[in-house]
């Protein structure tokens, strides 16, 4: 449970007003340049100390990251990237971040612009965050005034420009390269990593790609202390995390929470519980639609942070947590997951584009009650061919909530499949062996 | 050099590799559907997954760079599940059209699926259709086979210059389409059709013509103009059905233009097969003996002086050899090879070749066209000029403008007094030139058709010589020419004996002559006004229209020749079909007539014919290597200036010559780009 001093966004519900003079009230920009005066080297090891993990769902070490970048600036300028490009269900923090507290992701764009020698940042935002977009403009433009970005950006010699970017209607965008694709003007289809962006990124040049959450929380790290921030939560899961709790509750909401806070403390304490109480829940997904669910038995235990979901064959993602009851129909709920993400896969790399379609029609006719056992396999089969064999994490993710599903509903899914042939042949089809096969070790 | 572990077995391998390029040096065969050596690395198929150590997933290898130390394995159960599974993902939308798709026989997806595929398909659900795209007369588009590897995107992007395939829609949507609907504007557009894995870009000529394991193949040398580019001749009886390219790094790497590919149809169309003479003005059949007679009494009683010949563009060595032998034979001494009247030098050999040889493009950092169109001149010599630039940015200059040429280049003048300043080291260009080590010149035949043109060549010889531009290393001096005949004309001296120039065509215009022997040749802007001429050729063109009497002789894929490139590269063309009707061999048909006249053989068998020619071509005595030219001497007469234009003199591209001409194809291409220039007027 957070206490009340230890939260870092003071204003998520906007009841203290986002403008500068208000961010200022609740000490933002303060002393921003005595952080940036204790140099990069500093600054990167306070980070790494911290332990902060990146935000946006992959849970990256974000000390780490930076210190990929470039020590000295050579040929090419070096750029830092905001990806606020929210597109994973059940996710909507990025979007009062940018409302309601702009000012805490600008002074932390500097900080992190300094860390890893950017004189220019792009924010790129999902082209449906229009008025979100709007209000960081206008943050922009009023911390420009106070001259807290520009030339001499807060006196410190360091010169910041920031820039918005809208994209345009496109999950994939939300991939790191893709989003670099997509700010060249491409069509936003991921690179082949290696080379990695900190090395080979926008137009070339290194650059940091960071989630608005992760850089937000910077300033206040180093200016409370990384110790601070490591005392919460625990080891390698530390510090504070916003959950965006939505489904079957009684009042979906977003809020920061301690990392590792038990999940049913969460939905019952700030979400109002589920609808129907806690004996109608069947499954949680916990992080955006892109992890695995959790059913019930496993709920009662289990704590949010990454490491214990990683336990459990889930992951924490962005905690998009999203809660479904025992009203629904949980085979319906993953077919329209999974035709999300067959909508959504950018075409490029072969098992992505076929295989997620493909799922997508065996579930609707499971949902239907189409589908036969045999097919059942051929879905596990079809997600395991796609995992790990695509470009970028976009097979993972729309592989892997298929398995959670497999894995925790067989019985469901069983009793859904009523189309097996009425007659069942027994054919004695000789096993072939593959020719190279045998001219190998292990043949 | 850097090792690396392929199956437990060390290999090997220069820096920069990757590991699909390591792993078939070491002999393991990776599948591959993305991945070509001459385009940029797209990475989308996912065949060429492999083992490494050190990593839970499967790499793909035609990306990851191959480094010190890697251990790889291509033989594993994960590799193989890999491939098996993407290979199911490719064929899960992928039509069941082998029984009438074009590719089939010769289909990458066909072969990697029997070798690396499962038996038997799992998919229940219904396949995706896709609209058939049109993308002009020569590309048959079937996109529902397409399995969007991008090779046809990269190619031209890349290699041919126009952007204008891409990919529209997202995820299972996607496709490859001009959007546009209107034919690729590039003159490389069929290469896409070889590139093409699958069966979703196919010929459209040779749409279900013949299946490849019916055809002969045979490996011989284009002649639709004068880089000599590889082809393989693919024959079924006594037709060409289509013609491919076949690999050489110092030529034409894997491509070939379109006219080479797809001009093979006019071979079947407009032949001469039988012997024709003129009776009452109407052109009737005859015997070989009538012909024969006819033209050696004509022959007879004609002056010596009142006599010429005239040999075409698509010509043999050993044709013009015979050829020029008959003519001595019977004391004649106006010929001509030329269809306009340009400059040449027959001197010595770097006078009119391209000495610093198509590959030796790549080492150059200035490049200067005067009065050249190599787009259209040689298609292929300028995918080369755009790979160097790509790879170097190297600055191009032309003095003349040739409109589009694929990458951007300045005009820096249109005068002749352009060329007259840099001459004088008067010019910016000259600043440019001291600047750079391997600068490269090439003159067109439009500037040597000025009056100038003397002036152009010898003075840009002199003042590349001055200025150390030709030496043992490097030379910067390249004469671009436009038929496949004229170095090997040019090597032969195929030319009156006065000063090269002018004489001929004066003498043609005033008619002077009272009989002409034309050899293949249909270019020339010539009027008849009561000549009597004999034609002998392969097509029935402009010339044997007014001809009195008609040979039949074989086509460039019916017979065996030796052919000079620009480059003064000796190519061997192989025999791919035999001659239709009663056609005979050119140098037969000499023989015969010189037998009638004087009763002897100019040249008993072919090897005496070979062995004759080979021994007159200079400084190069080797099949398919460049000449080994002098470069010390320096040529002391210069030419007369005069101020004026240089043009670049249109060129018909479709419509060259006459096995063009009879073509079906070139001549939808032809009406495809003057519909494309229409439209772009207007739009």
């Amino acid at each position: 449970m957070l206490k009340e001093e230890n939260k870092i966004f003071k204003n998520l519900y906007n009841e203290h007003g986002w403008e500068l003079e208000n961010a200022v009230k609740r000490d933002d920009w303060l002393d921003t340049k005595k952080i940036i005066d204790k140099g990069r080297d500093w600054i990167i090891n306070e980070i790494k100390t911290s332990e902060l993990r990146g935000r946006g769902g992959a849970g990256f070490s974000t000390g780490l990251k930076w210190s990929f970048a470039p020590k000295k600036v050579g040929s090419r300028p070096h750029y830092l990237v905001i990806n606020a490009d929210e597109s994973e269900p059940g996710t909507c923090k990025d979007r009062d971040i940018l409302r309601f507290e702009p000012q805490k992701l600008i002074e932390g764009c500097l900080i992190a612009s300094y860390a890893v020698n950017a004189k220019v940042c792009y924010v790129y935002i999902r082209g449906e965050y229009s008025n979100e977009g709007k209000r960081l403009q206008e943050a922009i433009d009023q911390a420009y005034s106070k001259n807290f970005i520009g030339k001499n950006a807060c006196n410190t010699g360091w010169d910041l420009d920031i820039y918005i970017h809208y994209g345009a209607g496109a999950y994939i965008c939300g991939e790191e390269t893709a989003l670099l694709e997509s700010l060249e003007g491409n069509k936003g289809q991921p690179r082949l990593k290696p080379p990695f962006p900190a090395l080979v990124g926008l137009y070339g040049c290194p650059t940091i790609v960071n989630n608005v959450e992760t850089i937000a929380v910077v300033p206040t790290i180093l200016r409370r202390g990384a110790k601070w921030f490591a005392s919460m939560g625990r080891p390698k899961n530390t510090g504070t995390k916003i959950f965006c709790i939505s489904g079957n509750v009684n009042t979906p909401c977003n809020v920061e929470e301690e990392m590792g806070i038990p999940l049913k403390e969460l939905i019952e304490k700030h979400a109002g519980g589920v609808i129907g109480g806690w004996k109608n829940l069947q499954a949680v997904i916990p992080g955006g639609s892109s992890m695995p669910m959790v059913p019930k038995d496993i709920c009662e235990t289990l704590r949010m942070d990454f490491d214990s979901l990683v336990g459990v064959k889930s992951g924490l993602g962005t905690a998009g947590v999203v809660v479904i009851n025992k009203d629904e129909d949980i085979i319906k709920c993953m077919a329209r997951i999974a035709r999300f993400y067959k909508h959504e896969s950018c075409g490029q790399c072969t098992p992505c584009r076929e295989g997620a379609g493909w799922m997508w029609r065996i579930l609707e006719r499971t949902a239907k009650g189409e589908a036969t056992h045999k097919d059942i396999d051929l879905l596990s089969d079809v997600t395991k061919q796609i995992e790990g064999h695509t470009i970028c994490a976009f097979g993972e993710g729309s592989a892997w909530p298929v398995q959670g599903l497999l894995r925790h509903f067989r019985k469901e899914i069983d009793k859904r499949c009523t189309a097996d042939p009425i007659f069942k042949k027994k054919r004695k089809i000789p096993y072939l062996i593959d020719q190279h096969n045998l001219e190998s070790k292990d043949a | 050099m850097p090792k690396i572990f392929i199956n437990n077995k060390e290999i090997e391998f220069q820096e920069g590799m990757t590991v699909l390029q390591a792993c078939e040096l070491a002999g393991a065969e990776i599948p591959r559907f993305c991945y070509h050596e001459r385009l940029s690395i797209a990475g989308n198929c996912r065949m060429c997954l492999v083992e490494m150590e050190k990593s839970s997933k499967p790499i793909a290898s035609c990306a990851m760079p191959a480094t010190d130390g890697m251990k790889i394995k291509t033989n594993t159960q994960m590799v193989e599940k890999a491939r098996k599974g993407v290979m199911e993902f490719l064929l899960v939308n992928h039509p069941l059209d082998c029984p009438v798709c074009d590719q089939g026989g010769e289909c990458d997806l066909q072969d990697q699926s029997l070798y690396y595929g499962f038996d038997s398909s799992r998919f229940k659900e219904n396949k995706r259709l896709v609209k058939d795209k049109y993308m002009g007369p020569l590309i048959k588009t079937q996109m529902t086979r397409c399995i969007h590897c991008t090779r046809c995107i990269r190619f031209a992007t890349e290699v041919a210059g126009v952007s204008e395939l891409g990919a529209i829609g997202r995820g299972e949507d996607m496709e490859i389409t001009t959007y546009l609907e209107k034919s690729m504007t590039s003159e490389l557009s069929g290469n896409v059709i070889d590139l093409c894995p699958v069966g979703a870009l196919t010929s459209k000529p040779y749409a279900f013509e013949a299946r490849p394991w019916e055809l002969k193949k045979t490996e011989s040398i284009d002649v639709m103009d004068a880089v000599g580019s590889n082809i393989r001749v693919d024959s079924y009886g006594w037709e060409v059905k289509r013609v491919l390219p076949r690999l050489n790094n110092s030529i034409n790497e894997e491509w070939i233009s379109d006219k080479t590919r797809y001009a093979c149809d006019g071979l079947l169309k407009q032949r001469l097969d039988k012997v024709y003479i003129r009776r009452e003005n109407k052109l009737v059949e005859a015997s070989w003996d009538d012909a024969i007679n006819l033209i050696s009494s004509k022959i007879d009683s004609t002056d010596n002086d009142k006599i010429a010949g005239h040999i075409g563009g698509l010509n043999s060595i050993e044709t013009i050899n015979s050829f020029k032998k008959f003519l001595e034979e019977i004391n004649v001494k106006n010929y001509e090879f030329r269809e306009k009247d340009f400059y040449v030098n027959p001197e010595e050999k770097m006078n009119y070749i391209f000495n610093s040889s198509i590959q030796g493009i790549e080492k150059s950092d200035l490049l200067l066209l005067v009065g050249a169109n190599p787009r259209l001149e040689a298609t292929i010599l300028n995918a080369r000029i755009r790979k160097t630039y790509l790879k170097n940015k190297l600055p191009i200059l032309s003095i003349g403008d040739p409109g589009d040429l694929t990458y951007p280049y300045k005009v820096i003048g249109t005068k002749t007094d352009d060329i007259k300043q840099i001459l004088e080291g008067k010019s910016e260009i000259n600043n440019l030139f001291k600047k750079s080590k391997n600068p490269l010149v090439i003159i067109g035949e439009s500037a040597l058709e000025l009056k100038s043109g003397k002036y152009i060549l010898e003075g840009l010889k002199d003042f590349l010589h001055k200025n150390k531009f030709i030496n043992e290393n490097w030379n910067s001096f390249n004469i671009l020419s436009q038929n496949a005949a004229t170095v090997g004309a040019l090597d032969l001296n195929f030319l009156n004996k006065e000063n090269g120039s002018g004489n001929f065509f004066d003498k043609l215009k005033n008619h002077i002559f009272e009989l002409l022997y034309f050899v293949g040749s249909d270019e020339l802007n010539f009027q008849k006004n009561n000549e009597f001429i004999i034609y002998q050729g392969s097509h029935g063109d402009r010339m044997a229209e007014i001809a009195d009497v008609v040979l039949p002789s074989p086509a460039y894929t019916e017979q065996n020749g030796f052919f000079i490139n620009l480059e003064g590269r000796l190519q061997k063309a192989y025999k791919a079909t035999n001659p239709i009707g009663n056609a005979k061999e050119d140098w037969k048909i000499f023989n015969l007539i010189c037998n009638k006249l004087k009763n002897k053989n100019l040249f008993t068998n072919y090897k005496d014919l070979i062995d004759d020619s080979l021994s007159k071509i200079k400084d190069s005595k080797n099949i398919d290597t460049l000449p080994v030219t002098q470069t010390k001497k320096i040529n002391l007469s210069s030419g007369n200036f005069y101020s004026e234009d240089v043009s670049i003199r249109p060129i018909d591209y479709y419509f060259s010559n006459p096995v063009a001409r009879a073509s079906k194809t070139m001549s939808d291409c032809r009406a495809e780009k003057i519909i494309n220039i229409e439209n772009r007027k207007i739009g």
